[in-house]
């Protein structure tokens, strides 16, 4: 089992969550989240003084899967979330050691 | 608006001179009885759109300040507008309108300080024989519709100094403000005092009198009180602190713009004539033109100048044109009010950034709405009324400035040493609605400002 977290550009959530539901994603987590990356935040102007946006909201995308989904997962939503503009985001994939559905006790692969 | 006593001569001598035959063309075609009437019933309506600009001022400096602060804001603007209420009532209105009974100064001479005296109304239930000025208007509309400009002064000062003002030391300063300050100056010019009767100074309904005069008022409060910690750095970066609801500060704009309606058009002062209520439509008209004149210039000046349109420019726009018309806002035609009110607006785009550049913190650009730009639309009237002087025009808005930011500036210090007017840092990071009031504005909601 694998912990993807992807971290993508607000507006693209409901194009990224149809393309999992399409490859069988059970489940996804989403939190707002707020940070800067290669991009270093931005420039904006408020009253005629120009201040720094540090860090620029973005959306988190939590997703646990069996190993033989990561690759697909991951292509899946490198492709949807792509705008080839800067702030486009960034996955990561992590390994899990355990899952357990809470309803049923049911444990690890049954329980994604 | 003009001096109150001057007015209701004018109008006993056209009474007089009417005698029986009130069939004559002009004003006394309408009979006296109605005049009256129609007169108390413009005070009566303009008194209540003024009374209204209260709301429009709490909902722009609620939405221009951050979340932490919004309830201590909101507290401020309803406390304010009750102590001008008390304020005026026991000192205010008579120092203001002296009726001639000054305490330094005569009519002829020039008035220098009006009556010591709490403010008396007419009985209950009179005839036209116990109205106090039959030509006029009842005492209880005048009274009321003064009030009000006097509470809309003291409301300019709390958006300046939002943020990491002591709600109590402000509140005493208010009642400074409207019980002594505002009323002296006022009636220099409207009770019939020496800048009117010396100077012809002419200022319709207020563009020094009440909004240079809270400017002022602001202005020394900014600069004593300091700027917001964090917002101006050592090595000259300006920190932008974003406001908790550009919604609730578009509302108060729009407010505002409604009860100038009554500000300015109220301020004729009469509508018992065919003449009077055509002047009051005038009005109307050129007031909605001088404030959609003020926003049209921010956003065409923000887009070229910034790159984007700057929102919180633009409201500060349409009341930096209402400023600018409130001098004169009869004689202009529509164009020139609106090329006086984009005048205003352009005033804003500059001003704003320079007051940062000298750290004057000022929240919601109260001063360079109604300070700045009220200077401009006083200096404006010399452009469509021929009965304005440059010097009497100049030379007023020195003596006011100086008058109010003098006193000002001594009342906050005198405030400063005795009980110290600024929050402790502790508090102004924790945000004044909790640190002095112990409540959220929105304690169901996001964090907003107090997040990273």
């Amino acid at each position: 089992m694998k912990l993807i977290i992807a971290v993508i550009k607000p507006f693209k959530l409901e194009e990224v969550r149809t393309a999992l539901s399409g490859l069988g994603v059970q489940g996804l987590m989403v939190s707002e989240v707020k940070g800067f990356g290669r991009q270093s935040g931005h420039t904006e102007i408020y009253r005629g003084a120009e201040y720094t946006v540090n860090f620029v909201p973005k959306l988190k995308l939590e997703i646990v899967v069996n190993d033989d989904q990561v690759e697909q997962v991951t292509d899946t939503i490198a492709k949807t979330a792509q705008t080839g503009k800067i702030g486009d985001g960034k996955i990561f994939v992590l390994g899990v050691e355990q899952a357990l559905r809470v309803r049923t006790g049911e444990r690890d692969e049954d329980a994604i | 608006m003009q001096k109150k006593h001057l007015t209701a001569a004018l109008g006993l001598a056209a009474l007089l001179a009417a005698g029986p035959a009130l069939a004559q063309e002009g004003p006394t075609d309408v009979p006296v009885h109605s005049v009256f009437v129609l007169n108390t019933l413009l005070f009566l309506i303009g008194g209540f759109l003024v009374m209204f600009m209260a709301c429009g001022f709490a909902m722009l400096e609620a939405g221009l300040v951050r979340s932490k602060n919004v309830a201590m804001q909101c507290t401020k603007n309803i406390a304010l507008f009750s102590i001008a209420a008390i304020g005026y009532y026991i000192i205010g209105y008579n120092l203001m309108y002296p009726l001639g009974n000054w305490s330094i100064g005569t009519d002829d001479t020039g008035g220098y300080l009006g009556a010591f005296g709490v403010a008396v109304l007419e009985a209950v239930g009179i005839g036209a024989d116990d109205a106090d000025d039959l030509s006029y208007a009842s005492t209880g509309s005048d009274y009321f519709f003064q009030l009000m400009f006097c509470a809309a002064t003291a409301s300019i000062v709390s958006g300046a100094l939002a943020e990491r003002i002591k709600l109590w030391p402000f509140l005493i300063f208010t009642f400074i403000l409207t019980a002594i300050i505002y009323p002296i100056q006022a009636s220099w010019k409207w009770g019939g005092g020496f800048l009117d009767s010396q100077f012809g100074f002419l200022d319709f309904a207020g563009s020094t009198v009440v909004h240079s005069v809270g400017g002022w008022a602001a202005l020394a409060g900014a600069i004593i009180l300091g700027a917001r910690k964090g917002k101006y750095d050592s090595s000259g970066g300006i920190h932008p602190m974003p406001g908790s609801s550009l919604p609730l500060a578009t509302l108060g704009t729009f407010i505002l713009w409604l009860g100038w309606f009554g500000f300015n058009g109220g301020s004729q002062l009469a509508m018992g004539s065919i003449g009077d209520v055509a002047d009051v439509s005038r009005i109307f008209a050129n007031t909605n033109a001088a404030a959609a004149g003020g926003v049209v210039a921010v956003v065409i000046l923000t887009q070229v100048m910034f790159g984007k349109v700057d929102l919180t420019m633009a409201l500060n726009g349409a009341l930096a044109g209402l400023v600018s018309i409130t001098a004169e806002p009869l004689t202009p035609s529509l164009g020139a009010a609106t090329l006086i009110g984009a005048v205003g607006g352009v005033i804003v785009v500059f001003t704003v950034p320079l007051l940062d550049k000298l750290k004057i913190d000022d929240v919601v650009g109260a001063i360079p709405v109604h300070l700045f730009a009220g200077i401009w639309g006083t200096l404006a009237v010399l452009l469509t009324n021929s009965d304005a002087t440059f010097m009497g025009q100049l030379i007023p808005i020195i003596i006011v400035g100086v008058f109010v930011f003098v006193v000002s500036t001594v009342v906050w210090l005198i405030l400063n040493t005795v009980m110290g007017i600024r929050v402790s840092e502790e508090a102004e990071i924790a945000g004044l609605d909790t640190s002095e009031l112990g409540m959220e504005a929105y304690p169901e909601f996001g964090k907003g400002s107090q997040t990273i």
